[in-house]
This record gives structure tokens, C-alpha cells and sequence, in this order.
């Protein structure tokens, strides 16, 4: 319970650690985006409504430091992040809103398929020293050292085209409404094979490679040798024993690569124009929204420590040290 | 008497990290040699847009007529300067970060432990892309970000470490003797820390130069030449539509090529330095009885009749006789 409080603790600090560059980055915007917006609405907005612009965009410079920190602060705990520049006026919490789910359905699923993947075969790897497994190796290396982006025109390439069952791009067909329907459901998850796919590829082999090197170091303990001296099944061995112990730095470094494999995945994204936050975040970059860039850099950092929280509490679980008391 | 004839280091007989110093010489030749050989200025245009390989576009050309081929040969000195760099500056910030954070006794090494996990656990790209974007961005601004954004991951591994070497003996020896603390630091821990901080800097240099590419392919400093910016101008340009192949498979496999050849050199480190990682010789010997035995650490297994024993263990790893 006590470690359960400190880990919550420090993802609190972290959360708070990633608001406040939030607001320092915004606080060192060049330009005024005000008077850049307005030129891009030249005409449509009444120059009175240049002060409330201003205010809206927190760009108040009348206030101190420390004010605008506080009422940032205040913002945010009215889940107000801030309006899009680039789709003026919407609120850039209701674009994050719309576009959020596909990015969790599809980053959910590949990592978990992934680690599992990538573990089990780490799992067999590091017990088989010299059999075909070894094989993988060199080819792991390989895909570990290929950007995602990358494998994903490839698979693109490969995979799409007139004739295909598989779609290259969109998160479900374009005419279609995102309802909960059978056959829309269907689509989305056919839209999703091969972005997801992508991401298995390429981030399985570092689970593979690290769970290899668990074992081999776990499987010349003495207590592997004793529960093969007491005539225990050898697939017993290898997973009650070996693979047991050999999980628990597995699912730390799992919990610590999540904000490596988001971003890895937002890339995907991109590529395969899929209806998420990283394309959103494309959009922004390419249209200078910095208010939208900064909403979702926060909402995904949450997300993250999030998720976080969730591998500490299988860790917990899993590992029955963590919780003796005192 | 063997014959006086040149050996390589004993490092890079193993077969791994010889091929992994093998590719990145090759890249780190075209990282100086390359804008000279290329045959084009990657910016000059032509008429023949977006064309096929042929003898005068090894690699095709792009929506502008300019050669890919020479884009690629002078985007490798963006890339690997970039890389390194960065790798170097987030070395020495690991190192300095986590050997304080595993030596300083207290709050003082609690809390860098708590800022390089705070660094690991924020998504880095959306912050990378925030910073280089809304700053002037130019080359220097880019390999300052991605160096302090990408060293939590090694100071973590150097604070591990570093913890478990300050209560051994021989530390504990030099304390004893009065020994200031950096040189406990410099002479008794660093060379300690020597093969872990040459593996984290080849780790973290495969980052930076994914995080450089990364960078480029979202359309941040596309103004200079590397293989993300040919990657970028792919995408944006709709190269898949066009069945434009030649424009980002080579640049990929570029990529993936310099990153297994740091991948096999970290192979390299780890098992030269862990012999257990090495997978030498085969699992499964048979015996003189015809019968199958799997080789299994921990266990010796007798694997000749009597008479003509020769046990695995006298020979070292490296082949030479004992």
C-alpha cells in the first residue's frame, strides 16, 4: 500500500511537472498569435473582439507570471484547454475528444499483442539456447532498428492496392458514421489490421531481445536447477520457474517505454492517415495551432502516466515482495 | 612460437560487433566523403520528375527532378552528426545525472532519481516536437533538444549500477583511506561503469538519429538534408500513390542498416562483456551412444565415452586452447 501511495506521488509530480513546461513553452511563443489569426480571418472578425481574443488565448500580458500560471491552473481545472487556432472556434478538448478513442483502441491493442508476442517468444528464445530461435535474433535487431513510419509505407506498398482486402489508409470507410453497429465495427477493425500490425512488428523484438537476456541469466539460478533436480516437467521449469521471475523486469521497462511506443505510434498514424491523435497533431504542426499541440502533448502525457499506474499495479500483483508490509 | 601476423582487438573478433564496426565505418565514410561524390546538389531540379532508377538517377528523382541518390548521400552527414552529438550529450548527462543520483547518499540522489524518471516517463516526441517547433529552429537548437530530452533511459541504468558498485569492498577500501569522493568517482567506480556507458551511448545514438529522422518526416527542419527529409518530401508528395518506390525504400533501408550496425556493435558489448549471453556452438550434442542431450547452463553434461573426453570447458569462448 505504501509503495502504491509513492508511485502515485510521483506520477502527480510528473503530471504537474508536464503542466508547468506546458505553460513555460507558451510563455515563450515567438509572434502573437492573435494578430496572426486575425490576419488569416483578415476582415471576418471585428477588431473589437481582439481584446476577448486575447484573454480567450491566455495571451493577457498585463498579468504577472505567477497570475497566469494560477489562472492556466484555473483553465484547466474547467477541462478547458484552449481554442484551436486551425479549426477556430472549436475548443481544442472537443477535437481531442473526437479523435482520442482510435488512438487508444490502437495503441491498446498493438502493445499488449505485442508485448505478449514478443515475451512468449523471448520466453522460448532465451530457454533454447542454440536452437532455431537464435535465428531471430539478428532479424530482431533488424526490425527493432527500423523506424515505424517506415514499415508502415512498406506495408502499405505491400499490402494495398486495387484488388486488396486491406485498407492503406483511414481508421474506418469514408461515408461511413462511427456508430456501434456490427458492420461498422467490422470496418474499423479491418482498418486497423494493418497500422496495428505495423506497430506489433516493430516494437515485439525488443520484448523478445530483453526477455531473452532475463532468462538466460534467470536459468543458471540454483533454484532452476534444483526444480530440475526434483524431476519437474520441463515446460513446469521453464514457465513456473524461469520465465516467472524473468517477467518482473519485462513489465517495468513495458510500463517506462510507454511514452517511446505512443509516440512510435502517432507516426503510424500519420502514414496511414489513421483518425487519430497523431494526425491531429500533424495538422497542428503544419498550421503553427500551437494550443492544439500543447493540448495533446498534456492528454497523452496523462494518458501515459495512466497506463503507467496500470503496469505498477500488475507489478504488484505479480510480485509478492512488493507487498510485504512495513 | 605463433607467427607474429596482425590480430584484431579481441573485441572485434567477435563476429557481431565486427560486422556492427563494419557498417558504421561505411556510413561514417559517406558522412565525410559524401556532398563530394554526389553527383548532384540535392536541390537542383530537373526535367525528368519523378522517374525510376536509371544510370543517371541511381535512385530516381522527385517531384522536382532532383537526384534521390544525392539527397541521400549528403543527408548521411546530417544524420550522423545530428546523432552523434545529441548521443554525446545525452551521454554525459546520464553519467553525470546517474552516477550523482547511485553515489550521493539521501535526498540529493532520490530526487535526480525522481527528474530521470520524470524525463522517461513524458512523452518525448510531442514535447520534442513542441519545443523545435515553436523555437527558431535551426540545426544546433535540434541536436541540443533531442540530446536533453534522451539521457533518463541510461541514467537510469548508471544509477542501478552505480548503487550496487558503492558497497563493495574495494569502495568502501578507498573510503576508508581517505580517498576524495571524485576520485572515488573518476578512478574506482567510472572504469566500472566503462562498458555500460559505451553500450548506453551506441542505445542513445540509434534513438537521436530515429528521433532526427522523426523530426524531419513530420516536417520540422526540412530545410537541411537528411534521410527524413527525403522521407518527408515522400509522404507529402503522395510517393505511394505514384508507386514511387525508389523514393522512400532506399532511405528506410538507410536507416535500418546504420541501426542494426549499432545494434550488433551493443551485441558486441554486452556478450564480451557477459559471457552467459554468448549462444556458441550448438544446444543439442550427441553422444558416442547415438543419444541426444541438450546443453544446459548449470549443468556439465559428459558428452564422449570415457576414453576421449573433451569437455566444452577446455576451450575458451574465443577458440583457443587452454
Amino acid at each position: 500500500m505504501r509503495r502504491l501511495l509513492t508511485r502515485l506521488g510521483f506520477y502527480l509530480f510528473t503530471a504537474w511537472a508536464a503542466i508547468t513546461i506546458n505553460f513555460l513553452i507558451a510563455h515563450t511563443l515567438p509572434g502573437d498569435p492573435v494578430s496572426a489569426l486575425l490576419a488569416k480571418y483578415a476582415g471576418q472578425i471585428n477588431s473589437s473582439a481582439i481584446a476577448s481574443l486575447t484573454a480567450l488565448f491566455g495571451l493577457n500580458k498585463h498579468q504577472s507570471l505567477w497570475g497566469s500560471y494560477l489562472s492556466y491552473w484555473g483553465q484547466l481545472a474547467h477541462g478547458n484547454l484552449g481554442i484551436s487556432f486551425t479549426q477556430f472556434p472549436t475548443p481544442v478538448s472537443t477535437l481531442i475528444g473526437q479523435y482520442l478513442p482510435w488512438t487508444l483502441f490502437l495503441v491498446g491493442t498493438a502493445t499488449v499483442l505485442s508485448f505478449v508476442i514478443g515475451t512468449g517468444l523471448g520466453v522460448i528464445s532465451g530457454w533454447r539456447r542454440g536452437a532455431w530461435t537464435d535465428g531471430l535474433l539478428p532479424a530482431a535487431s533488424f526490425l527493432s532498428s527500423i523506424p515505424y513510419f517506415w514499415l508502415g509505407l512498406i506495408a502499405i506498398t505491400v499490402f494495398t492496392g486495387p484488388g486488396s482486402w486491406l485498407p492503406g489508409s483511414f481508421s474506418f470507410s469514408q461515408g461511413l458514421t462511427p456508430v456501434w453497429t456490427t458492420s461498422f465495427v467490422g470496418d474499423a477493425l479491418q482498418h486497423a489490421i494493418l497500422p496495428a500490425a505495423t506497430i506489433v512488428v516493430s516494437t515485439m523484438s525488443g520484448w523478445m531481445l530483453s526477455m531473452r537476456n532475463m532468462m538466460v541469466t534467470v536459468t543458471s539460478e540454483d533454484y532452476i536447477t534444483v526444480a530440475h533436480a526434483k524431476g519437474l516437467s520441463e515446460r513446469r521449469v521453464m514457465l513456473s520457474y524461469a520465465a516467472r521471475n524473468a517477467l518482473l523486469p519485462n513489465i517495468s521497462g513495458f510500463a517506462l517505454s510507454l511514452g517511446f511506443i505512443v509516440s512510435g505510434t502517432f507516426l503510424v498514424e500519420i502514414v496511414f492517415n489513421y483518425q487519430g491523435v497523431g494526425l491531429l497533431l500533424l495538422q497542428a504542426i503544419g498550421a503553427d495551432d500551437y494550443p492544439l499541440m500543447q493540448g495533446i502533448f498534456l492528454v497523452i502525457t496523462l494518458a501515459v502516466l495512466a497506463a503507467n499506474f496500470l503496469a505498477d499495479l500488475a507489478y504488484l500483483i505479480l510480485d509478492p515482495r512488493t507487498r510485504q508490509e512495513g | 612460437m605463433r607467427p607474429n601476423r596482425f590480430r584484431l582487438p579481441r573485441f572485434l573478433r567477435n563476429h557481431k560487433a565486427a560486422a556492427g564496426a563494419l557498417i558504421l565505418l561505411f556510413f561514417l565514410v559517406f558522412a565525410v566523403i559524401g556532398p563530394w561524390i554526389a553527383p548532384y546538389s540535392p536541390d537542383q531540379t530537373g526535367t525528368a520528375i519523378v522517374v525510376g532508377p536509371s544510370s543517371a538517377h541511381w535512385f530516381g528523382t522527385d517531384q522536382l527532378g532532383r537526384d534521390i541518390y544525392s539527397q541521400l548521400l549528403v543527408g548521411t552527414r546530417g544524420v550522423v552528426v545530428v546523432g552523434f552529438l545529441a548521443g554525446a550529450i545525452a551521454t554525459v548527462l546520464s553519467m553525470l545525472i546517474g552516477i550523482a543520483s547511485g553515489y550521493l547518499p539521501g535526498r540529493g540522489g532520490e530526487s535526480l532519481s525522481v527528474l530521470s524518471n520524470v524525463f522517461l516517463v513524458l512523452p518525448a516526441l510531442p514535447l520534442l516536437i513542441i519545443i523545435t517547433s515553436t523555437q527558431q529552429s535551426n540545426g544546433w537548437v535540434v541536436i541540443l533538444v533531442i540530446g536533453l530530452t534522451s539521457w533518463a533511459w541510461n541514467a537510469r541504468l548508471m544509477r542501478a549500477q552505480t548503487l550496487s558498485l558503492r558497497r563493495r569492498d574495494y569502495i568502501e577500501a578507498a573510503r576508508a583511506t581517505g580517498e576524495s569522493t571524485s576520485r572515488i568517482i573518476v578512478f574506482e567506480i567510472l572504469p566500472n561503469l566503462t562498458a555500460l556507458i559505451a553500450s548506453g551511448f551506441i542505445g542513445t545514438v540509434v534513438f537521436t538519429v530515429l528521433t532526427e529522422i522523426t523530426l524531419a518526416f513530420v516536417g520540422i527542419s526540412v530545410s537541411e538534408w537528411n534521410w527524413g527529409t527525403v522521407l518527408y518530401w515522400a509522404q507529402s508528395q503522395d510517393a505511394l500513390a505514384q508507386n514511387a518506390w525508389w523514393w522512400f525504400v532506399p532511405a528506410g533501408l538507410a536507416i535500418a542498416l546504420l541501426g542494426t550496425g549499432l545494434a550488433l556493435l551493443n551485441f558486441g558489448i554486452d556478450e564480451f562483456v557477459n559471457p552467459r549471453l554468448r549462444s556458441s556452438g550448438p544446444a543439442r550434442i550427441k553422444t558416442a551412444t547415438g543419444r541426444r542431450v541438450r546443453m544446459r547452463i548449470g549443468f556439465t553434461p559428459v558428452t564422449g565415452a570415457p576414453g576421449e573426453l573433451v569437455p566444452a570447458l577446455a576451450q575458451d569462448p574465443e577458440g583457443e586452447t587452454l
